[in-house]
C-alpha cells in the first residue's frame, strides 16, 4: 500500500521515515536488557526476541508472574508487546504472532489446533496451496497423511510442522556480548602520587590489552577515570596516533597527562576505558622497518597529547593546478605519505594569502613596496596564466584569472606575483628559495 | 672557480643550529635534502602564509615531511625538545618568532645530543639567537644577473649564506647555488668577480 492510499483510507495519518538500523540497534539492547529473565535470549526476525526460559521461571514465581513482569515492565518504558510461551519455539512463535497466551506443557497441538497454517512460520507459496487443499489451520495439517504432504511441499513444511510439535528439536541460539574494553580499579586507601596512579594504570592497561589482544583489537582512543576521594572525578584522555594494544608502549604516553592531573585529597578508584577500537589483526614479525615506525608513532602521540593529534599533519598531492589546491593537508596520525608530486612549472617555496603591491599594468612593477621594503623588479619571468576553477565556490578567485610572474629583485627576493587581468592589480602570493 | 669549500655545511649533526634572514627555509629544505630521512617542521600558525610541498619538491620528497602546527612559541620549544630527544626524525626544523633564551637554547641542545638529531631554528632576527646554538647562518637571497632562466633547468637559487657564529670553526661567508635537477649544492664565487657577462647592473 502506497502512503497516499494510506491516507486516503485514514486522513490523520502520521508517517515518519523507517529506521531500519535504529530500530535494530534498539532490538539488541532489548536483548541485552531481557537477559535478566534467562540467560538464552536470541533475536527473532526483526521485531523479536526468543527467550528459553526453561529453569529460570521459578526464580519470578512462575511462568504467569515472569509474564505479567515482562508486560508490567515494558508497558511502563512505552513498549507494545505480545507474548507467546509454548514447550517449543514455533509454538511460541505461533501463539506470539496469531493467538498471544500460553500453552500448558504437553498440549501444545491442542493451542495451535485453531491457528491458521500460517502460523508454523511458513512462507507465502507454501500457504497458499495448502488452504486450497482444504488444510487451513494447524489442526487440520496435523491431522493429514504425511507422505503426500512431504512429496507435494517437500521436507520443510513437515519439519516446521514437527519443530512446532516438539517432534524436532530447535535451539535458542543466544547472541555474544559485544566485548567490553573497560576495566576499572578500586583502591583500599586513596593513592595520590603521580607513581601510584601509574602504577595502577599499568595493571589496568594490562588487563584491557589481553581483551584487546583476543580481540585482535588495538586501542585509539583510551580513556582514564580517576575517581576521587570527594566524589569528583578527573579524566585523562589518550588519543593514539595508531592503535595499539602494547602495555609497555602505551604507559608512557599516559605519563604526562597523569602528572597534571589535580589528585585533591587522593584517588581511591580508577576506570580504563578503550573508547575507540580499531581491528588489528597479528602480523608477521619481519627483521626490517617495523620498530622505526612505531617509534615514529609513538613520538606522533606524545606530541598530540600537548598540541592536539589533528595538529600533526602532512602533505598530499592533489590534482589542481590552483596553487593552494595542488595540495592537502591530513594529519599524519590518519593517513599515509602520497607519492607522486610533481611540479611542471617551478612552485614557491612559500605560499601566503595573496598581499596586494601597487601597479595596475599588465607588465609587472618596475618597483613596488611589500611588507615594508622597497624592492625593484630585476628580471620578471612570465607570465603563466592560471584559470580559476569555476564549479569550486572560492572567495579569493572572485577577481578571475591571474597572470603568475616569478619576479626577481634587485635585493634579492624571488617572489611570485599576479596580475588579475579582469579587475587589475597586483599581489605577492608566494617566494621561491 | 670554485672559491674557499663551504666550512660547517652540512651541518654537525646531533646538534642544534640556527639560520635568520629571508633565505632560512630554504636553507633548511637545503640542508634536509643533503641530510636525507624524514623530517619534522614545527610551524607557528601566527607566520603568514606557509609551505608549499610544490615549492619543496625541488629539494626533497614532501612525502618525508611532517608538519606540526603550534600557537605560541613554548608550544613550539616543546614539541622541537620532545622530537629532538626522541630521535626518530633526523632532522627538527622549528619557526621562532621571539627571541630564545639560553635556558631554552641549551635544552634543545642538550635534546639534540641525547636523540641524535639535528635542530634548525629558523629565528625572526640575527640578535633573537641562543648563545647555545652550534652554528648561526645568515641566509639572503642573491640576485643573479648571469642567471638565463631560459638556458636553465629550474629558478636561480643563488643565495649568500654567511655563517656569523660558529662554536667549532671559522666564520666566512659564501655564494651558493641549489640545483634542483642534480639535487646538489654548488659554492659559487660572488656576482661580479666572474668571467662571462657583466656584473650586476646596480
Amino acid at each position: 500500500m502506497t502512503l497516499a492510499d494510506a491516507r486516503a483510507f485514514c486522513p490523520g495519518l502520521q508517517s515518519r521515515p523507517a529506521d531500519p538500523v535504529g530500530d535494530r540497534r534498539f532490538l539488541q539492547m532489548l536483548r541485552r536488557w531481557a537477559t535478566r529473565y534467562c540467560p538464552w535470549v536470541g533475536l527473532e526476525g526483526e521485531d523479536g526476541l526468543v527467550l528459553d526460559i526453561t529453569g529460570a521461571a521459578h526464580l519470578f514465581g512462575g511462568e504467569a508472574m515472569m509474564l505479567a513482569d515482562m508486560r508490567h515492565r515494558l508497558g511502563r518504558a512505552g513498549i507494545a508487546l505480545r507474548i507467546g510461551l509454548a514447550d517449543t519455539r514455533g509454538a511460541a512463535w505461533a501463539l506470539a504472532h496469531y493467538h498471544e497466551g500460553q500453552a500448558a506443557p504437553g498440549q501444545t497441538l491442542a493451542a495451535l489446533a485453531r491457528l491458521p497454517v500460517a502460523a508454523l512460520r511458513l512462507e507465502e507459496r507454501t500457504v497458499i496451496p495448502l488452504q486450497r487443499l482444504g488444510l487451513r489451520t494447524v489442526g487440520d495439517l496435523a491431522g493429514a497423511a504425511r507422505a503426500p504432504l512431504a512429496r507435494r511441499f517437500g521436507p520443510g513444511l513437515l519439519l516446521r510442522l514437527d519443530q512446532a510439535l516438539g517432534r524436532q528439536p530447535e535451539e535458542v541460539s543466544p547472541l555474544a556480548d559485544p566485548p567490553h574494553y573497560g576495566v576499572r580499579l578500586t583502591l583500599p586507601e586513596p593513592v595520590g602520587l603521580t607513581a601510584d596512579v601509574m602504577a595502577g594504570t599499568a595493571r589496568l592497561l594490562d588487563r584491557l590489552c589481553a581483551t584487546l589482544a583476543a580481540q585482535q583489537a588495538g586501542a585509539r582512543v583510551l580513556q582514564l577515570t580517576l575517581r576521587r576521594v570527594d566524589r569528583d572525578s578527573r579524566q585523562v584522555e589518550l588519543r593514539l596516533a595508531r592503535p595499539l594494544r602494547d602495555p609497555a608502549r602505551i604507559l608512557p604516553l599516559f605519563q604526562r597527562a597523569v602528572a597534571e592531573v589535580d589528585a585533591g585529597f587522593g584517588i581511591d578508584q580508577m576506570r580504563l576505558a578503550a573508547m575507540v577500537v580499531e581491528s588489528l589483526p597479528a602480523r608477521q614479525l619481519s627483521h626490517v622497518g617495523s620498530r622505526r615506525g612505531d617509534r615514529l608513532a609513538d613520538l606522533i602521540t606524545r606530541i598530540g597529547t600537548r598540541i592536539g593529534l589533528e595538529n600533526i599533519r602532512r602533505f598530499l598531492p592533489a590534482d589542481s593546478h590552483i596553487p593552494e589546491r595542488a595540495f592537502l593537508v591530513a594529519p599524519a596520525a590518519f593517513s599515509e605519505p602520497g607519492t607522486g608530486w610533481a611540479s611542471p612549472r617551478p612552485r614557491p617555496l612559500l605560499l601566503f594569502p595573496p598581499e596586494p603591491v601597487t601597479g595596475r599594468e599588465s607588465r609587472p612593477p618596475r618597483q613596488f613596496r611589500w611588507r615594508g621594503e622597497t624592492l625593484a623588479t630585476a628580471r620578471a619571468t612570465g607570465p603563466e596564466r592560471i584559470a580559476p576553477e569555476w564549479w569550486l565556490e572560492d572567495e579569493g578567485w572572485r577577481s578571475g584569472l591571474r597572470d603568475y610572474w616569478l619576479v626577481e629583485t634587485r635585493q634579492g627576493r624571488r617572489l611570485w606575483l599576479f596580475f588579475t587581468p579582469q579587475r587589475p592589480g597586483w599581489f605577492v602570493q608566494g617566494e621561491f628559495a | 672557480m670554485h672559491s674557499d669549500p663551504l666550512t660547517g655545511f652540512p651541518l654537525r649533526p646531533a646538534r642544534m643550529h640556527e639560520a635568520c634572514g629571508p633565505a632560512a627555509p630554504a636553507f633548511a629544505a637545503i640542508y634536509a635534502a643533503q641530510a636525507g630521512g624524514d623530517l619534522l617542521w614545527v610551524h607557528d600558525t601566527r607566520r603568514p602564509g606557509g609551505l608549499n610541498p610544490l615549492g619543496l619538491g625541488a629539494f626533497f620528497d614532501p612525502s618525508r615531511l611532517l608538519v606540526a602546527q603550534v600557537d605560541d612559541q613554548t608550544e613550539a620549544l616543546a614539541v622541537a625538545e620532545e622530537a629532538l630527544r626522541d630521535g626518530s626524525l633526523p632532522l627538527v626544523v622549528v619557526e621562532l618568532g621571539q627571541p630564545l633564551g639560553l635556558t631554552p637554547g641549551r635544552r634543545l641542545q642538550l635534546a639534540a645530543k641525547a636523540g641524535q638529531a639535528t635542530g634548525i631554528c629558523l629565528i625572526a632576527a640575527e640578535r633573537m639567537g641562543s648563545n647555545a646554538a652550534e652554528t648561526r647562518w645568515r641566509c639572503d637571497p642573491v640576485f643573479d644577473p648571469g642567471f638565463d632562466p631560459g638556458a636553465a633547468a629550474g629558478d636561480s637559487t643563488l643565495q649568500r649564506w654567511e655563517l656569523i657564529k660558529n662554536k667549532s670553526g671559522t666564520l666566512g661567508a659564501w655564494h651558493v647555488r641549489w640545483d634542483g635537477t642534480a639535487h646538489r649544492l654548488s659554492v659559487v664565487s660572488p656576482a661580479g668577480k666572474r668571467p662571462g657577462p657583466a656584473g650586476a647592473p646596480g
